[in-house]
């Protein structure tokens, strides 16, 4: 009986792995039951994997059998793997063992889709309802909302899930289209809506009624994977803006695509864009922490990341008017925009400039990061550069470190042998 | 010059703020009474853990100070390297001697150099909560050793209480040869010293103290974290600065495979 559990925890762990939320945050679900768990505060990472992903959930799919067969997804329908599928009761073993062992913050459970939508909809349901009901399991759940599925169930979902997540896999409804004909975005974005409602409601209700059922403390969530398809930096980083705002998401995750097929609708491509997809998340980060809108970060003339800088230094660099920020008088919000300069940077300096003027040593003890930041601030009006550079210098004396004279096409072939090898 | 020993207690250190305040005798050095060497200049003062007087310290730090500040003092005790007594009472004495609120001054060093260590004593606390591994035992207690760099066991034993408020567990301190223990009601501070072991082996579980499914959990949770990675997304570097080699023996994924 164990090898069977060990097989299948092989072939399900494997198929999810590609899903790259991690996140056991944002749930304020405590014990107060005197039962298992509590998911109240921040999230934990456990462990880390050998490519550095946090491991917080145990993070498995119910089963690998799929009727879809999408050409970015490995569990697709022609695809020639072994096929396995979870009871019920041996997912909520696994959850409740590991987590009292203190291995994992709670389950995320995905499922190819069998039957149908509305089948392995309800299957997902039970398990959390089992988790929560049966073991009196205070922990974090993460429930992928399978599209198509009825509205009950997905209700039912939020009442035992602290996050629920429906994935937007590509970029642009035609990119759907060609790779996955079984999907499309209204069918998406239907969940998406109606979780967002049902979100609004409760918290609504909650403000009357004390005693109204939570409904996915921990919110919704989304992902969409990056370099399968054509799409602009731009338009990814559009996208999500309006997932943003439209449907108070709380994350957009962006998975770099892992060559896990060789179908002719895919671009060709060797390795993960890892690169990439790290200066998407960066300019996410820009638009939900650091006050900046998706237009100043990308526009038409340049539709796309610049993979050798980040692209605050980036923004800064097309936007010299701005600098450079005395640090003794400017706002907190023109603070958080200097490169290099983190939320709590910054807080530390308006903190501190209430006692003192402050200096550059100052923010060297405080561990402000001045490799990029300097070019950008004076301090009581002293500058650690002596002379002006144009933009072009300050990113090649930012990139290759002061008096280097290595072009920038050089590091860009370095680059792209690194993403290569 | 004066020199004060204390029993090694934070209500013994705050105390010594106290006795010196009430002498006006400020310390040349603060030290535990087994650590302390006899000087030949100056006067040693034996400072006796007094309760009413460190409360009363207590209360006037919390007069001035917010939770957040008081909390990093207390790390600052927990941090337990070399000069944190000084420290302490360096902090207390500015925050006495200024009319107005100094917290947030981060250009006063020490002041800066609390919150500094704020910052590694939560990090080594958080740490622990992630990394700590139970193993359950026959009997069902469910056990786990740590040898953290500082001395975080007493501020992790509020999360795991509220975590895990259906199970018997106890975390034991190897190095600090002291352990927390639960018993489904509360948590008690234990010292399980066995002279026959040395350090190392000290809180050491051995398998056959093990419950009949430990050994196969430990092996579902190791198959787990082989077959979660990506190898395409290989990153050793990464992987390294989140989980440093020191940490390593806490954590069952990463102990040679179970057969």
């Amino acid at each position: 009986m164990n090898d069977k559990i060990i097989g299948k925890l092989k072939i399900l762990a494997d198929a999810a792995k590609y899903d790259v939320s991690c996140s056991s945050s944002g749930g304020k679900r405590k014990n107060e039951n005197k039962g298992l768990g509590n998911a109240e505060g921040m999230g934990i990472c456990h462990s880390y994997t050998e490519d550095g992903r946090c491991v917080s959930l145990l993070k498995i799919l119910l089963t690998n059998f799929c009727i879809y067969d999408c050409a970015y997804c490995v569990t697709r329908k022609s695809n020639d793997v072994q096929r396995a599928a979870f009871t019920v009761q041996e997912v909520v073993d696994l959850t409740i063992n590991f987590y009292r062992r203190n291995y994992i913050e709670g389950l995320f459970l995905s499922s190819g889709i069998f039957k149908d939508a509305d089948y392995t909809m309800e299957r997902l349901v039970r398990v959390a309802k089992k988790l929560r009901q049966e073991e009196k399991f205070n922990g974090y759940i993460h429930l992928k909302t399978i599209p198509g599925a009825s509205d009950e169930l997905i209700k039912e979902a939020g009442l035992y899930a602290d996050r629920l997540s429906v994935n937007i896999e590509l970029p642009s409804e035609q990119s759907l289209q060609s790779l996955a004909p079984e999907k499309n975005y209204a069918e998406i974005l239907l969940p998406m809506g109606s979780i967002k409602n049902q979100l609004v409601q409760a918290k609504e209700e909650s403000k009357l009624f004390k005693a109204t059922p939570k409904f996915a403390p921990a919110g919704q969530s989304t992902q969409l994977i990056v370099g399968a398809t054509a799409e602009s930096d731009r338009q990814i980083l559009q996208l999500s803006d309006q997932l943003y705002k439209g449907y108070n998401l709380k994350r957009v995750y962006y998975s770099g695509y892992v060559p896990v097929s060789t179908d002719s609708r895919l671009s060709i491509i060797t390795a993960p864009p890892i690169i990439r997809e790290n200066r998407i998340y960066q300019a996410d980060w820009l638009m939900r922490f650091y006050g900046f809108d998706v237009k100043e970060i990308l526009d038409e003339a340049q539709p796309n990341l610049d993979l050798d800088i980040d692209p605050k230094l980036g923004w800064a660099l097309r936007n010299r008017h701005f600098f450079p920020l005395e640090i003794n008088t400017a706002d907190y919000e023109m603070i958080l925009r200097v490169p290099g300069i983190g939320v709590k940077s910054a807080k530390k300096i308006v903190s501190a400039r209430r006692f003192a003027p402050l200096h550059f040593d100052h923010l060297r003890q405080m561990g402000v990061v001045l490799k990029r930041a300097k070019y950008f601030i004076t301090c009581q009006t002293r500058s650690l550069q002596r002379q002006d550079f144009d933009s072009e210098q300050l990113r090649r004396r930012i990139l290759f470190g002061e008096g280097s004279v290595r072009s920038a096409l050089l590091t860009q072939q370095l680059d792209l042998f690194r993403q290569v090898s | 010059m004066y020199f004060y020993t204390y029993d090694g207690s934070f209500e013994g250190l705050l105390t010594v703020v106290f006795e010196a305040y009430e002498r006006q005798g400020w310390p040349t050095a603060i030290e535990p009474e087994q650590l302390a060497q006899p000087s030949m200049f100056g006067e040693t003062v034996q400072v006796v853990t007094d309760e009413t007087k460190a409360n009363r310290v207590w209360h006037g730090l919390k007069k001035r100070l917010s939770a957040a500040a008081l909390e990093s003092l207390y790390y600052t005790y927990l941090w337990e390297q070399s000069g944190f007594e000084r420290l302490i009472f360096d902090y207390a004495r500015l925050v006495f001697d200024s009319p107005e609120s100094v917290e947030g001054n981060y250009t006063a060093p020490f002041i800066l150099q609390v919150q500094q260590i704020h910052k590694q004593v939560h990090r080594e606390k958080h740490r622990m909560e992630a990394f700590v591994r139970f193993q359950k035992t026959a009997d069902g207690l469910y056990y786990a050793s740590i040898s953290p760099d500082f001395n975080v066991l007493p501020l992790i034993v509020r999360h795991f209480e509220k975590r895990y408020a259906d199970q018997r567990w106890a975390i034991y301190d190897s190095s600090r040869r002291y352990g927390a223990y639960y018993d489904l009601q509360h948590t008690s501070f234990v010292q399980l010293e066995n002279p026959a072991l040395t350090p190392k082996q000290q809180g050491k579980l051995s398998s056959d103290q093990y419950d009949d499914s430990e050994t196969r959990y430990q092996m579902l949770w190791q198959v787990y974290f082989d077959h979660v990675n990506i190898p395409e997304r290989k990153n050793p570097k990464l992987h390294l600065r989140h989980i440093p080699k020191r940490y390593w023996k806490y954590l069952s994924e990463k102990q040679p495979r179970l057969q």
